[in-house]
């Protein structure tokens, strides 16, 4: 689309200048990049799993979100969905596999287990993962239905959608010591 | 009554300490001291192949405290059998490992649970908790909601908010709104 005035400043692409040049702010470009390649780091500890593949799998199809890229290493993974009840057994294992994987990464509490411990109010279960790790979106649900995690899974878009992701980058470097 | 407690009876007598009979399953109350005895007998003279289960009782109150729940079965023409043994609470348990293998991690679960120790058993570690853990949560002193613990590097425990619960369900009400599990008072 070729801008009528050649002085505005809302034109986003001009056929002129080249075939696939888009103009845009560094932060939209980023975020854009972001939350369309959310790599899921799928922390499957009950049911909720089950639902988990099932959104994985051709029914539901997290890929039409770019998140369809399981990665069983923290390494690679961008966004925690923790699915299923976590037990004080299993809890300091999941923080550690969280502290493994690189920022940026978010997190998704799935299920009523994992926001709040669900109906296990007991001396075994870890009443909501929140008390360990930091968590962007909670699903209700027990289990969630696929839809309910493809929700979340938008809500969590449109939320790094707003990030000031290149915060880091304009921060004035920190004064020398003399 | 089942052919298998008058056996028993006959070979144990004054070690059967009682038996009971309810909707054609038989149970069998016998001295811990003999439990071990009994059960080689099941297994060699009775042909009890399979120990389908192991559980323990806490009676609390009562003396002797606790109770071992052994639930045995013979494969080839489906018989049960429970047999039961009173356990005080300093009193340790011969384990049946050498009888049935898969004893193994039901004692383990008994021990981690409810506390109690068996005596010749191959690993007789915690198998749900972690190592370390100081409670017995089937214990019923034990709350429900669990006791604060930390363990740095391994597990921590915290206490459940219960809210008013815990919570039971009604199973008389009529309709699944009323069997919804709430708190008590709570309607």
């Amino acid at each position: 689309m070729v801008s009528p005035d050649p002085n505005s400043t809302n034109f986003a692409y001009d056929s002129k200048i080249e075939g696939n040049v888009t103009f845009t702010q560094l932060d939209a470009a980023i975020n854009w990049m972001r939350k369309n390649s959310l790599w899921p780091m799928p922390m499957g500890l009950a049911c909720c799993a089950i639902e988990l593949m099932a959104t994985a799998s051709s029914r539901y199809d997290i890929s039409r979100f770019g998140a369809e890229v399981m990665r069983f290493s923290p390494r690679q993974a961008d966004v925690m969905i923790v699915a299923g009840t976590v037990t004080y057994k299993m809890a300091l294992a999941v923080k550690r596999v969280w502290d493994q994987m690189p920022e940026p990464k978010w997190c998704i509490a799935m299920g009523a287990c994992a926001s709040s411990g669900g109906m296990y109010r007991s001396y075994a279960t870890l009443q909501g993962i929140d008390k360990l790790i930091p968590v962007d979106v909670y699903i209700s649900g027990c289990p969630p239905r696929p839809e309910a995690l493809i929700e979340g899974l938008m809500k969590l878009q449109d939320k790094i959608d707003k990030e000031e992701s290149t915060m880091d980058l304009k921060r004035m470097p920190e004064p020398e010591q003399v | 009554m089942s052919q298998f407690v008058a056996k028993l009876e006959s070979a144990f007598g004054e070690k059967i300490l009682g038996k009971k009979e309810f909707r054609g399953e038989h149970t069998v109350l016998v001295e811990l001291s003999a439990l071990h005895d009994v059960m080689v007998h099941c297994k060699e003279q009775l042909g009890f192949d399979f120990l389908v289960d192991i559980c323990s009782v806490d009676h609390e109150s009562v003396h002797p405290r606790f109770e071992m729940v052994y639930e045995l079965a013979s494969v080839d023409d489906s018989q049960h059998l429970r047999v039961k043994a009173p356990v005080a609470e300093d009193e340790d348990v011969q384990s049946v490992v050498d009888i049935w293998k898969t004893a193994d991690w039901h004692e383990r679960e008994v021990y981690d649970m409810m506390g109690i120790k068996f005596t010749d058993h191959p690993n007789l570690k915690r198998i749900l908790m972690w190592e370390g853990y100081p409670y017995h949560p089937l214990r019923k002193e034990f709350p429900l909601a669990g006791k604060p613990t930390e363990m740095p590097d391994v597990a921590f425990t915290g206490v459940a908010p219960m809210e008013g619960g815990p919570f039971v369900t009604s199973s008389t009400a009529t309709d699944t709104v009323a069997r919804e599990p709430r708190a008590k008072g709570e309607s």
